[in-house]
């Protein structure tokens, strides 16, 4: 019998080593797998490469990995934005990298990862300073660049509902980059607010295929917060 | 005595409803950061047009009253919102693939500087930055069919913003179609900038005096 359950965050995260790349999904902390992260922060990893849409905001989550030193490099989209002050603080000691990607073309670059496409071109950030040191090529007269593939070692993952085989479904903007990181990685924990049985959810409803899901925790943690800004 | 002024710019909301004026029923548009957000309030709901926010959601609806607000959904500027009859959702991914393939008719940016070549900046006022929030602007800009830019015409200090060539680092290149600012509505085209409607009584010199590359007349 498949049965990707595991009874804890600890085992759900067991065995991430030092150096690795980490796919963190989320967006404004919707579908973000706080748990999960928790979880790797007390494992103690560090020279961790993570792959999130943010360097973090406020002191929990990814701002709190990056604020104990865990990272070595964060791959964003914002990486300066409003309540980053754990990141800021690392980067001005020169304690972290820092590679900023349009959004686009870092999900693309995972979704590439999961394709097995090792690259492609892309009109996104042509001619701009994000395209320096990147090879160039004109392509039906438009200029483009290269961008290699981005896999992940792991992925953090939160949805929905989730069966023991791993399909999982998500709730609203909760989707995000969680379907497209679950698939990129060669390790991909996942935790669910609701469990399915096996047979429950409709498979034409299943966006991410039990195929990319390695394991999963049940963890209720309720609605994300409700933001007044 | 000083020259008396005879026309008053646009106020964020006036500019907004400025631009919700020219998107027609049909179109697939996404709305950055900043006052393009605000131009979702002045489409008038019976004029069906289909909003897209990059975190996944295309048909988005009005800002949730305190009893419909539902903590799962947020926009790209992490506000929260809701969803009109017909919208559906994707992974960022897909989201993405919408934009870079040219299926948006129309993404509306905020900008700091626009060229008269179509040149658009909005992420950096300087080269220095190095950790900036760039979030999905170059992704819009380089693939949304149209790209209509919203500022105001000049900085509070007085510098000009739209300009023979940015002085800003760029978003991309040559993607403006049309620029809306606090004193004029602009079309970018192969001869440059071309004035489409001003302010009542601001004069087409008095806007040229405001504006670093040449102007003309539709």
């Amino acid at each position: 019998m498949i049965d990707k359950f595991v009874r804890s965050v600890a085992e759900a995260i067991a065995g991430i080593k030092d150096g690795s790349t980490v796919l963190i999904a989320g967006f404004a902390q919707v579908g973000e797998p706080r748990a999960l992260i928790d979880g790797l922060i007390e494992t103690g990893a560090c020279d961790l490469t993570v792959v999130h849409n943010t360097a973090g905001r406020g002191r929990e989550g990814v701002a709190r990995l990056i604020g104990e030193g865990r990272v070595r490099k964060i791959v964003c989209s914002f990486a300066r934005s409003r309540g980053s002050v754990l990141f800021e603080e690392v980067y001005a000691r020169g304690g972290i990298e820092l590679e900023i990607l349009p959004q686009g073309t870092m999900a693309e670059r995972m979704r590439a990862a999961a394709a097995g496409v090792p690259a492609f071109y892309t009109p996104t950030a042509a001619g701009t300073k994000l395209a320096e040191g990147k090879e160039t090529r004109v392509i039906n007269g438009r200029e483009c660049i290269l961008e290699y593939a981005l896999p992940g070692d792991v992925a953090l993952v939160e949805a929905w509902r989730a069966d023991r085989w791993g399909n999982l479904v998500y709730r609203d903007a909760g989707r995000n980059f969680n379907p497209v990181m679950a698939a990129a990685a060669q390790l991909t924990i996942v935790q669910t607010q609701q469990v399915a049985d096996l047979g429950e959810l409709p498979p034409e409803t299943i966006v991410t295929p039990g195929i990319y899901v390695d394991r999963v925790v049940h963890i209720e943690c309720g609605d994300p917060p409700v933001k007044i800004e | 005595m000083a020259d008396k002024q005879n026309w008053q710019p646009l106020g964020r909301d006036e500019l907004a409803m400025r631009v919700a004026q020219d998107i027609p029923e049909g179109w697939s548009v996404n709305l950055g950061i900043g006052i393009p957000t605000l131009v979702a309030n002045y489409v008038p709901p019976q004029r069906e047009v289909i909003f897209h926010s990059e975190n996944g959601i295309l048909g988005m609806g009005p800002a949730p009253t305190p009893e419909t607000l539902n903590p799962w959904l947020v926009n790209a500027s992490r506000q929260h919102v809701t969803l009109r009859a017909g919208a559906s959702l994707m992974n960022h991914a897909d989201s993405f693939a919408l934009v870079r393939g040219g299926h948006l008719d129309l993404c509306v940016l905020g900008a700091f500087q626009v060229a008269e070549n179509g040149d658009i900046a909005n992420w950096a006022r300087s080269d220095d930055e190095t950790a900036p929030a760039i979030g999905g602007a170059m992704d819009l800009a380089a693939g949304a069919r149209r790209i209509w830019a919203v500022m105001e015409h000049v900085t509070r200090s007085g510098e000009k913003r739209l300009l023979r060539r940015c002085t800003y680092p760029l978003t991309a290149k040559g993607c403006t179609s049309r620029v809306y600012t606090d004193l004029a509505v602009i079309d970018v085209t192969p001869r440059g900038f071309v004035v489409i409607d001003t302010v009542p009584g601001l004069s087409f010199e008095e806007l040229q005096q405001r504006t670093d590359a040449p102007l003309s007349r539709e």
